[in-house]
């Protein structure tokens, strides 16, 4: 407020918008269900960036070259349009019958969030995208890994999915902690995205409270500051990660353990 | 150290029940692109037969012994290991290998595990041993490569000579029939050469087969039966080691001694 007289702004500040009934509930509504959709999509990025990984390596022809198309496709198209893609094509390209008008007319209340079909276009959206540049994250982290190392454990007996099960994904993962870190960060901030197909998330419910109460500014900084309390709640959880997962002598400085 | 009488068949016939060769090449050709890195190879390879291979870098020595356990195919002739040929499409890589052991230059332990887990890894995942015989194994070999008290330490930890022994040890505890050394001490400091080839002497003692690639030309001469020496993809020379030091055929082979033993 002294910052604003300072500056001669005609601006009445009221914080109170922020947790006065109902709008402090939408904004709770929304830091759950963008936590939700984040890490379900984390979920789905790992696993499907995982099985790129282990197919942009392997010595499979055509499963690595559909692995490449995968990533490259989606990895250079932005983020928005394939939302868009997800939300208002897929349900039209769809056979009519019962499976569209079930996507069309989902909405089922469950104990964690309302699933609508936004919830699912945003989910897949967040979760493809982000896959593709998982697994390329992974990939350099297989890569990475000496191919003698590989040749050790084939020339033991193991088989290529053993190396893989027991050597390369274990010791990749680990080395790609700090680039999987910033990959996770992100999914959280780019599920701010969902508000363009009208999912709940907190940048959807910090408009809401904009559009009732017409307080822009402190909706916004709400946004931000909890945006910020995420993230940096997570970097702290993923350096822990990094030094309880590194392998000793291999990352680098006081990341090791005796 | 005493010598066992290795008998040298050449009959592989049905009717005459001889040892057959632990390892045989047969007119063996192998390119990379263009290159001709292995030029009708011929050699064999008898049980508990210890062989050093020796050459001039690029001569194809590694490759040759990469053939052994398939990590690489040849494009002509025959390899037959323990009377498998690996040019047959149907032959079993996982049961080649558990009778093939390797030891790498650069070591490659898993650096995720400790050296019990790295030895246990493959005992545990291809011979399905239980945890309580795996480790039973792995204890007895760490101590039996001098070091059972770095069993919990990760290879960061260990010193290249105490890496190089755990690696031998992990590669032993399949219980091969042959071992593969390739280049086992040229990454070691000079100090810690010994005690690699230490474990590897008391290895032939015990009458283990092994294919060794080295510059080690003490050890060449206390402890193989017999060396064989490559150049530019051809065998050029084999014979015992007193006789191929005291008294070398080719003319190459006289240059390439005469540059490494010097000094």
């Amino acid at each position: 407020m002294l910052l604003a007289g300072f500056l001669g702004l005609q601006y009445d500040f009221r914080w109170s918008v922020l947790w006065e009934s109902p709008f402090g509930y939408w904004l709770l509504q929304g830091v759950k269900n963008t936590i939700i959709l984040s890490l379900l999509a984390w979920v789905i990025a790992l696993v499907l960036g995982i099985a790129l990984g282990i197919l942009r390596t392997a010595p499979w022809r055509v499963p690595r070259a559909v692995a490449t198309a995968y990533v490259e496709f989606f990895r250079n198209t932005p983020l928005l349009v394939q939302l868009f893609f997800w939300y208002f094509a897929v349900p039209q390209i769809l056979p009519a019958g019962p499976i569209r008008d079930a996507v069309n007319s989902l909405n089922v209340d469950t104990p964690l969030l309302t699933l609508n079909y936004e919830f699912l276009a945003a989910l897949a959206g967040l979760g493809v995208y982000t896959s593709a540049r998982v697994g390329e994250t992974i990939r350099a982290g297989i890569q990475s890994i000496p191919r003698q190392q590989t040749e050790a454990a084939l020339s033991s007996g193991l088989s290529l999915v053993q190396v893989y099960r027991h050597v390369l994904i274990p010791v990749g993962l680990r080395i790609v902690i700090p680039p999987m870190a910033t990959e996770f960060l992100s999914i959280f901030k780019n599920s701010s995205l969902a508000v363009t197909i009208g999912f709940a998330e907190i940048t959807f419910q910090t408009q809401q409270v904009n559009s009732y109460t017409f307080k822009g500014l402190e909706a916004v900084t709400a946004a931000t500051l909890i945006y910020l309390a995420i993230s940096l709640t997570i970097a702290a959880f993923m350096s822990r990660m990094e030094r309880q997962y590194a392998i000793p002598g291999l990352i680098a400085r006081g990341a090791t353990r005796e | 150290m005493q010598r066992r009488s290795v008998a040298c068949s050449w009959a592989t016939g049905p009717g005459e029940s001889v040892a057959q060769p632990a390892i045989a090449f047969r007119q063996v050709n192998k390119w990379f692109g263009k290159l001709h890195v292995l030029q009708d190879i011929t050699l064999e390879i008898q049980p508990g037969e210890v062989v050093v291979v020796c050459g001039p870098s690029g001569s194809g020595k590694s490759t040759l012994i990469r053939c052994v356990n398939r990590l690489e195919s040849v494009q002509s002739g025959e390899v037959v290991v323990l009377g498998q040929s690996l040019t047959q499409p149907s032959v079993n890589l996982t049961r080649l290998r558990t009778e093939v052991g390797m030891v790498f230059q650069a070591f490659n332990l898993y650096p995720h595990m400790t050296a019990l887990e790295n030895i246990l890894l493959a005992p545990l995942k291809v011979k399905g041993l239980s945890r309580a015989e795996a480790e039973k194994i792995a204890v007895a070999l760490l101590a039996r490569v001098g070091i059972p008290e770095k069993a919990g330490q990760y290879p960061a930890h260990l010193s290249g000579g105490q890496q190089q022994r755990v690696a031998i040890a992990r590669a032993l505890a399949m219980q091969p029939k042959i071992m593969l050394f390739d280049e086992p001490t040229s990454a070691l400091d000079p100090e810690m050469i010994n005690e690699v080839l230490e474990v590897m002497t008391d290895l032939a003692r015990e009458g283990m087969t092994m294919v060794v690639v080295t510059h080690e030309m003490g050890f060449a001469k206390r402890v193989s039966h017999r060396i064989v020496f490559m150049d530019e993809g051809q065998v050029v020379e084999e014979g015992k080691p007193e006789t191929f030091f005291a008294a070398p055929k080719s003319d190459r082979t006289k240059l390439f001694l005469s540059k490494i033993l010097s000094h």
